[in-house]
């Protein structure tokens, strides 16, 4: 079966959806749409530096997004411009990227798999990669997962209770950086934000606890993986970007639902 | 030892001293009202307690184990996070079902448990904080500002709330406030804070301190005594107020 490489696809993109569902709840709840992309862009310049190195690609963007992800986690509170500093990483992690792989890369080498991802060259063994990396992700945020929420809701109600917002950060840290180097692969450096903020966006609606808003937040990307797949194939479209726009229609028609369902109570 | 003692704490924020050499403790079962003028550290120095912000000099230190239930002025509660009323109550610790729906009928807010925290107004809202603090079975139960939202019969009625619940609880109560006429007579101590400690003491010494009349003038003299007044006897249409508005 996994010698189907559109059953491989259609795996790693499940693999990236039961993760980027309820991590990307997070990102949405603490506004880290930013950070994400400044983690996310970081990435290419892993990828870079694995060429340049001969290390294997997932080693470097782990290390480098790790990396990034900590410092500009370490930034955030000591000034009040937070939002103007991460575009600065995001947009220079990106741009530095693009430069160090044009003097790095080997001749036919594809920047395009790397920023819009290549799921439909998915191995088995990256199927492996992705999945380790997914479930490692679910099981920090789910191991956090009650600390983790106190410490979103109010940083004040999480110390009075003996937790350390600090530490949970850093949790959540740990975790995007996992995640974006497990999704680089299947939709890429650049789309990976979207999968993370639009399917929770999507879920937000249709839920009344943080726990539905996970869940159904990895349903819709789980249904935009497999549908953007199908369309793609259909349609002979690139995967990654369609795998992004059909979350973007599921985004579209949860707005639809509660404009229409807010008519009616009024 | 008491609950929790702070000596010579000190807090920079910004570059500014937010707090200078503060030394404070409270004893199990005591009642100590903090008030200041607006941007006097009040809230700083609550926070401190707890452990949220960073010390410049001195320590705080806090009982082992020492159980605290803290009510926030507010929530920073992002619309995009959905939490109805009985989960935010199972935060961070998870409860008994029936005894968050006790703990909330208790408090007056009985049957919101299916509500989003978001559609609370003020006074449920508060009702709600408090409920959380209580579920834990606090040592101590720590109030900043508590009634800021409230309009006056809301803030009475919550006080009322506060005094019942402690006599029950037998918890200590630290409360930030600036409703002092309200507070002041309930409480064991008066702890009067402008950077600095200015004066302590029982209600009455804090309210006739030189100190205390400088910061508050001698108006809130007369309010001091009609609350006392209002204390001896009971005024049962008044409950009536106590819905929120």
């Amino acid at each position: 079966m996994l010698d189907d490489f559109l059953v491989r696809a259609g795996l790693a993109g499940l693999g990236l959806a039961v993760a980027a569902g309820p991590l990307g709840c997070f990102v949405v709840w603490r506004r880290m749409a930013y950070f994400g992309d400044a983690t996310a862009h970081a990435a290419i310049l892993g990828v870079s530096l694995s060429l340049a190195f001969s290390v294997s690609v997932f080693a470097g963007v782990l290390l480098v997004t790790t990396v990034m992800a900590f410092t500009v986690s370490g930034l955030a509170g000591r000034t009040f411009h937070m939002d103007t500093l991460l575009g600065v990483a995001a947009h220079g992690a990106l741009a530095i990227g693009l430069v160090a792989f044009a003097l790095t890369a080997r001749n036919g080498l594809d920047l395009e798999g790397y920023l819009f991802g290549e799921i439909l060259a998915v191995g088995k063994q990256d199927l492996a990669v992705i999945w380790a990396g997914a479930l490692a992700v679910l099981a920090l945020i789910g191991w956090r997962w009650q600390a983790l929420l106190t410490a979103t809701l109010d940083q004040d109600l999480a110390f009075a209770s003996g937790l350390r917002p600090r530490r949970e950060q850093l949790v959540l840290t740990v975790a995007l950086a996992l995640l974006v180097a497990v999704a680089i692969k299947v939709v890429g450096a650049l789309l990976i934000t979207a999968m993370l903020i639009i399917p929770a966006a999507a879920a937000r609606p249709f839920s009344r606890t943080p726990e539905a808003m996970a869940i159904i937040a990895a349903f819709i990307g789980a249904a935009s993986a497999l549908g953007g797949l199908y369309a793609s194939f259909v349609w002979d479209t690139p995967t990654g970007p369609t795998i992004v726009a059909a979350a973007f229609v599921a985004f579209l028609l949860s707005g639809v639902v509660t404009v229409a369902r807010g008519r009616q109570l009024t | 030892m008491g609950l929790i003692e702070a000596s010579g704490v000190s807090v920079d924020l910004g570059g500014r001293r937010i707090l200078q050499s503060v030394d404070f403790s409270i004893e199990r079962g005591e009642i100590v009202t903090v008030v200041g003028p607006n941007g006097s550290g009040k809230s700083t120095f609550i926070r401190s307690l707890i452990g949220a912000i960073g010390l410049s000099a001195g320590s705080v230190r806090r009982a082992p184990g020492l159980v605290v239930g803290y009510v926030p002025q507010r929530l920073s509660l992002d619309a995009t996070m959905p939490l109805t009323v009985a989960r935010f109550l199972n935060l961070p610790v998870l409860r008994n079902a029936r005894e968050v729906k006790t703990m909330l009928e208790h408090v007056g807010v009985g049957g919101l448990g299916g509500r989003q925290m978001s559609a609370l107004s003020g006074g449920q809202f508060q009702r709600v904080l408090l409920s959380r603090a209580l579920l834990s079975k606090p040592d101590i139960l720590m109030l900043d500002e508590p009634t800021q939202s409230l309009d006056q019969p809301g803030t009475a009625a919550f006080y009322r709330l506060i005094e019942t619940v402690r006599q029950e609880v037998g918890c200590a109560v630290l409360m930030v406030s600036h409703d002092l006429h309200v507070v002041m007579s309930a409480s064991d101590r008066v702890l009067c804070i402008n950077g600095h400690v200015c004066c302590e003491g029982t209600p009455t010494v804090v309210s006739a301190a030189p100190e205390y009349r400088a910061l508050f003038g001698s108006g809130t003299q007369g309010a001091f005594a009609l609350y006392q007044h209002e204390h001896n006897h009971h005024h049962p249409e008044s409950e009536g107020t106590a819905v929120d508005a």
